[in-house]
């Protein structure tokens, strides 16, 4: 696998807080990524550093295999960018601001401009100080999906789009994957994630808490349970892996259990006789809340506010 | 609920939000109000210096075009003379904009939504905007009234003369409220509160210029037009020569009727929205905006047009005056005394000159400090990120804007020395030699004007949460230095602080090279080492 973004022990200070704390990111060519993290983990201040809009500290930095600090130009050329807050000049119409954004990245496709500005229905004849937060999204979405490069950095683009619109942008992003296109999608929207990402890593604090394909974190975590059975349920609260048992009567239990203790658990409950059995694997939101639940009064400290949503 | 419920906490919020903004409004007019003040009393000591400027008042239609027409011939009718109408302009622009930035500001950022859903009553956003802008004016109309008692002028002529100013200061909060109500943006109903004072403005000169004169040729009283302009009403109350009250009833009148008509716009309208819809935009981008350098042209050629606009008024105006300079010195040695200590020469019509080319040269160092401190708007607000997120690199940005500054500096200074070589050159019939010549002073400034320019960029690159006031406190120094230095005798070391101390004053000196070019090169040292310190640091929001 070649690799679009490789980010190692990167570390960024903004005076005493520290906003990046040894980060490692790697983002393989044609995959679409997910970054996730509550606020103020990180998320923003990483893209930035990507950009070469913030300087690193130390630790090692590659995007398309260049130093985005040292050559931001040449790199600027091959990717695209959507802000998580879009900031327009007032007096601008939507459609200077466009054209404005792909002429400075190397020139837009207009037929491909114009087609997205059908399918995202925004009109480019209004003022900007007339957008809403959504329409300033679409705009900065538009200029980035007109242009012909080969990495997207999107930074919770679809945070004001109606859902509408936001099964556009899957379908956009989608077609980027189909034709190679390499994305890193910050969001918070599990959903998205959940139906556009190849791989996602979860930050927290400004480190790593996880990354990996979907189904490799599911591994990692627990699957919940419901189960009758005929004869009375024993033994359950001895198993290895089972947690959060609540036996409903001796008939009847809900439980966590781990994913590779799995097996076993099921084995043990045939003998009872099983009557009716559902398990639901985790979904990304348990995932999250998992890795963040324990942490929320740590993460609404000066670095959520340093570094932005 | 009523409709006012809440605004004793929005009007803490307006205080919290303008706890540094309204104190430096505050001490810059009653500092600039000291300083002439001082200067003003200092001129005209004797009784014949006053009855001289009486009579030169009434006898020039120039002089009352700006200044306003005389009360009587007293120092403190001198003082309202040489400071009422500027401040007045000043002090409106302060109140309509404080009550726009509380008011239509908050609808266009979208704050309002917020306040508004909270126990908020319809009208408490306006009222409580109203109340800050009307007790800030009560405070300045205290700090004036002590200045002018400090310098000595009689106690309820000072008092009249505090009070006028915020007469005119409510008057003008009251056309802000009205005009928050009728476009959608900020900028829009400061542009239509700023379109209605230069209406009141030239309503009062008209007036002025078109009085008449009493018996005793020491007084003059306003034509009617000047009965169109709240300017003009406060005008009238002549606070040191036989003072009138009743004015003060319409400025607190017009206050009631204009505020009850903001109100009841307010209560026609949704939040949000206008009286007047904001216009549409072109669907596509012409080619020239398409690049760094046309995006920042785009950005400044509004600001530069209005500068434009107003440098050649002025010019016009001044070009014009010099016909009268001679006749103006002959009814009083102070006047020319002031002229040639200022112009350094005896030769008072190109003193005059000079010093009205060291006045442009300020004014559009004013203008160079407030285009580049465009560099700092875009970064704060975030739309900085994504233009150097695509193909640009910050040199290229940040020349970009430098040289729309530079093209600015070099058209406003071009317009100041076009029109004043113009109207001086039809009157002294010379019309080609003057233009060459004052062109040539007008453009003498620049080295000077690009020095102020070079230190905002070096500050933009060193310190870019506090380059805007150090910015605008370097170009203040250099303002009072140019302006007051003299008159308070400072040391020639102090006075050489400022750039212009160093420009030759032309007209009437010959232009040397070296203080031009060591001027330059100092600049364009300032604008690299700002360049340099912007590409090695981090992009800094607000």
């Amino acid at each position: 696998m070649t690799v679009a973004i490789s980010v190692s022990k990167l570390v960024k200070n903004f005076g005493t807080t520290r906003a990046l704390d040894q980060l490692d990111l790697e983002v393989a060519t044609g995959e679409v990524h997910g970054f996730l993290g509550p606020n103020g983990a990180g998320k923003s201040t990483t893209i930035r550093v990507l950009l070469g809009l913030l300087r690193k500290d130390s630790g090692e930095v590659s995007v398309l295999g260049k130093d985005p600090w040292h050559d931001a130009v040449a790199l600027h050329r091959r990717l695209a960018y959507v802000p998580g807050d879009v900031n327009l000049w007032p007096n601008l119409s939507g459609g200077e601001a466009i054209d404005l954004f792909g002429a400075l990245r190397g020139g837009l496709d207009p037929v491909r401009r114009d087609e997205l500005l059908e399918r995202f229905a925004l009109d480019p004849t209004k003022k900007c100080r007339t957008y809403s937060k959504g329409n300033r999204q679409k705009v900065a979405i538009v200029a980035a999906f007109a242009s012909d490069v080969e990495l997207f950095i999107l930074d919770e683009p679809t945070s004001g789009l109606d859902p509408l619109m936001e099964a556009v942008f899957q379908e956009c992003v989608r077609e980027l994957k189909r034709d190679g296109r390499t994305v890193l999608l910050s969001s918070h929207i599990l959903a998205e994630v959940e139906a556009l990402c190849d791989r996602v890593t979860m930050i927290r604090d400004g480190k790593r808490v996880d990354t990996g394909t979907l189904a490799e974190l599911r591994h990692l975590t627990r699957t919940s349970v419901s189960v009758e059975t005929a004869e009375p349920l024993s033994g359950l609260d001895e198993l290895p892996g089972v947690h959060d048992l609540s036996l409903v009567n001796s008939h009847y239990a809900r439980f966590q259990v781990d994913t590779d203790a799995l097996d076993h658990t099921l084995r043990h409950l045939t003998r009872f006789g099983i009557r009716s059995l559902t398990s639901t694997p985790p979904t990304l939101e348990e995932l999250f809340l998992r890795h963040y639940d324990h942490g929320n009064d740590r993460v609404t400290t000066g670095v959520a506010q340093r570094a932005g949503a | 609920m009523t409709a006012f419920t809440g605004t004793g906490r929005l009007v803490q919020l307006a205080l919290r939000r303008d706890r540094i903004q309204l104190p430096i409004w505050l001490v810059v007019i009653v500092g600039v109000l000291a300083a002439l003040t001082s200067s003003v009393t200092g001129i005209y000591d004797t009784h014949q210096e006053q009855l001289s400027y009486a009579t030169t008042n009434v006898a020039s239609a120039v002089a009352r075009a700006f200044n306003g027409a005389i009360a009587g011939p007293s120092l403190g009718s001198i003082v309202a003379a040489e400071t009422f109408v500027f401040l007045s302009v000043i002090v409106a622009l302060m109140s309509g904009m404080t009550v726009v930035r509380h008011t239509r500001q908050n609808e266009e950022t979208g704050r309002s939504e917020l306040i508004g859903a909270g126990v908020v009553g319809r009208h408490a956003p306006l009222t409580a905007a109203l109340i800050v802008t009307v007790g800030t004016n009560l405070v300045l109309a205290g700090g004036a009234t002590g200045v002018l008692v400090a310098s000595g002028l009689p106690g309820s002529g000072s008092v009249a003369m505090g009070l006028a100013l915020a007469g005119v200061g409510i008057s003008f909060a009251a056309i802000g409220a009205i005009a928050a109500q009728i476009p959608e943006s900020a900028r829009g109903a400061n542009g239509l509160t700023a379109a209605v004072l230069g209406g009141a403005f030239l309503l009062r000169a008209i007036g002025d210029v078109t009085g008449a004169p009493r018996p005793d040729g020491l007084a003059m009283d306003s034509g009617w037009v000047s009965w169109l302009s709240p300017i003009g009403w406060a005008q009238q109350i002549h606070p040191y020569d036989s003072p009138r009250w009743w004015p003060f009833g319409i400025l607190v009148g017009f206050f009631l009727v204009a505020v009850g008509f903001a109100f009841l716009l307010t209560a026609h309208r949704d939040v949000g929205m206008g009286m007047v819809p904001a216009r549409r935009g072109p669907r596509t981008a012409p080619r020239w905006l398409l690049s760094p350098i046309g995006l920042a042209w785009r950005l400044h050629r509004g600001v530069l047009l209005g500068w434009t606009i107003a440098i050649a008024v002025l010019g016009l105006a001044f070009g014009t005056v010099s016909d009268e300079i001679d006749d103006f010195a002959e009814t009083s040695d102070a006047i020319a005394e002031y002229f040639t200590q200022m112009g350094g020469t005896d030769a008072l019509l190109d003193a005059y000159l000079a010093y009205c080319m060291g006045l442009f040269g300020l004014a559009v160092a004013g203008y160079a400090v407030q285009a580049l401190l465009r560099t700092r708007t875009e970064e704060a607000s975030g739309r900085l990120e994504p233009v150097l997120a695509a193909a640009v690199s910050r040199p290229r940005w940040m020349l970009s804007h430098l040289v729309c500054v530079l093209a600015g500096v070099v058209v406003l200074l071009l317009t100041a020395g076009v029109t004043v070589g113009l109207t001086y050159g039809l009157i002294a019939a010379d019309l080609w030699g003057q233009l060459l010549r004052l062109t040539g002073a007008a453009l003498a400034q620049l080295p000077a004007v690009i020095v102020l320019a070079g230190l905002s960029a070096a500050l933009f690159g060193l310190l870019p949460r506090w380059v805007t006031a150090v910015s605008w406190a370097s170009f203040m120094i250099c303002l009072l230095l140019e302006q007051i230095g003299e008159l308070l005798e400072l040391p020639q070391a102090v006075l050489n602080l400022s750039p212009f101390a160093h420009i030759p004053n032309v007209p009437v000196e010959e232009v040397t090279a070296s203080p031009l070019l060591v001027l330059s090169t100092i600049a364009i040292g300032l604008t690299v080492v700002g360049v340099l310190l912007h590409r090695r640091r981090d992009l800094t929001p607000a």
